[in-house]
C-alpha cells in the first residue's frame, strides 16, 4: 500500500523569519524511490525548507506530510580532528544516539553498523577517526548515520559542496543506488544541478523564496526559470550539462541571480 | 603519608579526580575550557558568602556556581559564549569582592580556596561530596550518547530529538556542581587543570569515546595521587604538582599522537 502513496507532500508551505519571507507557497510531492534535486543559490531557502520538513523550523502556513521515517544529512559538519570518535561510532550513534545509558556492546548493533558501513563503502576506514577522513569519506559516514534506521525519506543538505569531481560522482551514485534498490526517496540540495542531472527524477528550483517544481525537463527551461527569477534567463544544454545564464546590464540583474548557479553575462 | 589524618584527604581527592576526569573530557571536546576556568573563579567567593550567612561552605559554592551556570546560559543566547562567560565572571568576582571584605577575617580562607587544602578533610565533609560525585557520574553515564552526539554536531543531534539548549545547560550544570565540590579541596585555580589536562591527553590516546572517558578518569586520578605523594615527600605545594603534571600529560599525549597516528 505504502509503495503507492507519496513519501513526502509539501503543500503551500510558507516560512518567514522576522523581517524576511524565506519561502512563499512552496508545493511538491515525492514518490518512493524518487531522487529530487533541491536547487538554488546560497540563501535561497534550501536549508530552511529541509529544516521545515524535519520539523526543526516552524512554518508560517502550509503543511508537510511525511509517510515514514526521515534520515537527515546536515550541511557540512566540521569534524574536530581531536574528537575521539571512529567512523563506526558515528554510524552507531545514528542507531542509538538518542538513547540513555552507557553503550553496552551488542552483537545486533554491531551487525547493523557493519552492514551499513558496507552499504556506503566505508569498511576500509571504519576504524579511523572521523576528523582524519577526507570530505567524501565523511559524507559517506554521515549518509550511513542517516540511513541506519532505514528511513523512507533521506534529506541531504549540500552533500556535494567542496568535494572533488570523483567524490561527487561516488556520492551521487550511492544516493541513486539507495533510491533504485531500496525505494528510498532522496531529496538532495545543491547549488549546482549538473552532478545530479543523470539521476534526478524531479527538481525543486528555489529562487527569491518561490519554487518551480516538477520533472527536471519541465522546470529547467527558459520560460519557467525566467518567470521564477523575474528576469530573462537562458537555459543552454551542452555536452549533457545545463548552463543557466542571465544576461543584462549590471544594475538590471536581480540580486538572487548574482550568486551561483546562474552565470551572469553583463551587457553594458 | 598514609597517616589517619591523611586518609580522608586521599579519599576526597580520589572522588574529585574521578569526577573532574569524566566531566573534563566533555569540557575539552565541547571547547568549554574557558567556562571551566571561569566557574571556579567566579564561585569561590560563594564560600565567603556562606561563611557570612553561617551555612555550609559547599552550599555557598553551589549557589554561586549555579548563578554562574544560569547566567552564562542565559547570556550566551544573545552573544558569543566566551563573552557571556567573561561577563558572568566579572559580575561574580565583583560580588565576591564585597563578600570577602564583609567577612574581613577570611583572608586565610581565601588562600585555601584559591590553592586548595587537602590535609584538614573531615569524614563528615566526604559524604556530601561523594553523593554529588555519584550524581554527576550517573548523569554523565546516562546522558553519554546524547551528549556525545550533541558534542559532535548540535544540528545532527537535534534531528534525533536532542535539544541543543538543554544539552548545553545540563552539561554546564554538571560542570558547576563538579566545580563546587572540588573547589575547597583542590582550589579554584586547580580544578581547571585537573579537568583539562588529563582529558586533553586522553582524547589523543584513543579513538574510542568510551575508552577516552575511562582513560581521562584514570589519568586524573593518577595525577592527583602522584601529586599528593610528591607534595608529602618534597613539602612543595600539591597545586604545583597537579598543574605541572596535567600540562606534562597533555604534552606527552600530543607528541605520541604526532609520531604514532592511531589506526
Amino acid at each position: 500500500m505504502s509503495t503507492l502513496t507519496e513519501t513526502l507532500n509539501v503543500s503551500a508551505l510558507s516560512v518567514a523569519f522576522p523581517g524576511r519571507q524565506v519561502l512563499k507557497d512552496v508545493s511538491f510531492s515525492l514518490m518512493p524511490g524518487e531522487v529530487c534535486g533541491l536547487i538554488g543559490s546560497n540563501g535561497s531557502g534550501k536549508t530552511t525548507l529541509l529544516r521545515t520538513i524535519l520539523g526543526l523550523q516552524a512554518a508560517t502556513s502550509g503543511a508537510v506530510h511525511l509517510n515514514g521515517a526521515v534520515g537527515y544529512v546536515p550541511q557540512k559538519i566540521a569534524f574536530d580532528m581531536d574528537m575521539p570518535l571512529r567512523a563506526r561510532d558515528v554510524v552507531g550513534l545514528g542507531l542509538d544516539g538518542n538513547r540513555f545509558g552507557l553503550p553496552l556492546p551488542s552483537l545486533g548493533k554491531r551487525r547493523k553498523v557493519e552492514a551499513m558501513l558496507r552499504a556506503v563503502g566505508a569498511e576500509a576506514f571504519a576504524d579511523q577517526r572521523v576528523g582524519d577522513l577526507s570530505g567524501g569519506q565523511q559524507q559517506r559516514v554521515l549518509i550511513a548515520h542517516a540511513m541506519i534506521r532505514r528511513p523512507r525519506l533521506l534529506l541531504l543538505d549540500e552533500p556535494l559542496a567542496n568535494l572533488d569531481v570523483r567524490a561527487v560522482a561516488d556520492i551521487v551514485g550511492l544516493l541513486h543506488r539507495f533510491a533504485r534498490d531500496e525505494g528510498v526517496t532522496v531529496l538532495v540540495s545543491a547549488h549546482d544541478m549538473n552532478p545530479l542531472l543523470g539521476v534526478m527524477d524531479r527538481i525543486v528550483y528555489l529562487a527569491q523564496g518561490r519554487a518551480a517544481t516538477g520533472k527536471t525537463e519541465e522546470v529547467v527551461r527558459t520560460e519557467v526559470l525566467s518567470r521564477l527569477y523575474g528576469h530573462h534567463i537562458d537555459v543552454i544544454r551542452v555536452h549533457g550539462r545545463v548552463l543557466v545564464i542571465a544576461a543584462g546590464a549590471a544594475d538590471e540583474i536581480p540580486i538572487a541571480i548574482e550568486k551561483h548557479p546562474v552565470h551572469v553575462c553583463e551587457i553594458p | 603519608m598514609f597517616a589517619s589524618y591523611m586518609i580522608n584527604g586521599w579519599i576526597m581527592a580520589t572522588i574529585i579526580a574521578v569526577v573532574a576526569g569524566a566531566v573534563g573530557l566533555f569540557v575539552v571536546l565541547r571547547g568549554m575550557s574557558f567556562a571551566a576556568h571561569a566557574l571556579p573563579l567566579g564561585a569561590f567567593p560563594g564560600a565567603a558568602a556562606a561563611n557570612l550567612l553561617g551555612i555550609s561552605e559547599l552550599w555557598g559554592l553551589i549557589g554561586f556556581s549555579g548563578l554562574g551556570v544560569i547566567g552564562i546560559t542565559q547570556l550566551a543566547q544573545r552573544q558569543r559564549r566566551d563573552v557571556a562567560t567573561a561577563l558572568m565572571l566579572m559580575a561574580l568576582l565583583g560580588l565576591g569582592t564585597l563578600f570577602l571584605s564583609l567577612s574581613g577575617h577570611y583572608a586565610q580562607g581565601v588562600y585555601a580556596l584559591l590553592f586548595g587544602q587537602l590535609v584538614s578533610v573531615s569524614r563528615a565533609e566526604i559524604w556530601p561530596v561523594l553523593a554529588l560525585g555519584i550524581l554527576i557520574i550517573a548523569a554523565l553515564g546516562l546522558g553519554f550518547r546524547p551528549l556525545l552526539l550533541n558534542t559532535l554536531s548540535p544540528d545532527l543531534a537535534a534531528t534525533h530529538g536532542i535539544s541543543a539548549g538543554r544539552a548545553d545547560f545540563g552539561f554546564l550544570a554538571l560542570v558547576g556542581i563538579a566545580t563546587a565540590m572540588a573547589l575547597p579541596v583542590v582550589g579554584a585555580l586547580l580544578v581547571f587543570s585537573l579537568m583539562i589536562g588529563p582529558a586533553a591527553a586522553a582524547r589523543s590516546l584513543t579513538n574510542r569515546p568510551a575508552t577516552a572517558l575511562l582513560l581521562s578518569v584514570c589519568l586524573a586520578v593518577l595525577t592527583v595521587w602522584v601529586s599528593i605523594a610528591a607534595a608529602y615527600i618534597s613539602d612543595w605545594p600539591t597545586g604545583f604538582f597537579v598543574g605541572t603534571l596535567a600540562a606534562l600529560l597533555f604534552a606527552v599525549a600530543r607528541l605520541s599522537r604526532r609520531f604514532h597516528r592511531l589506526p
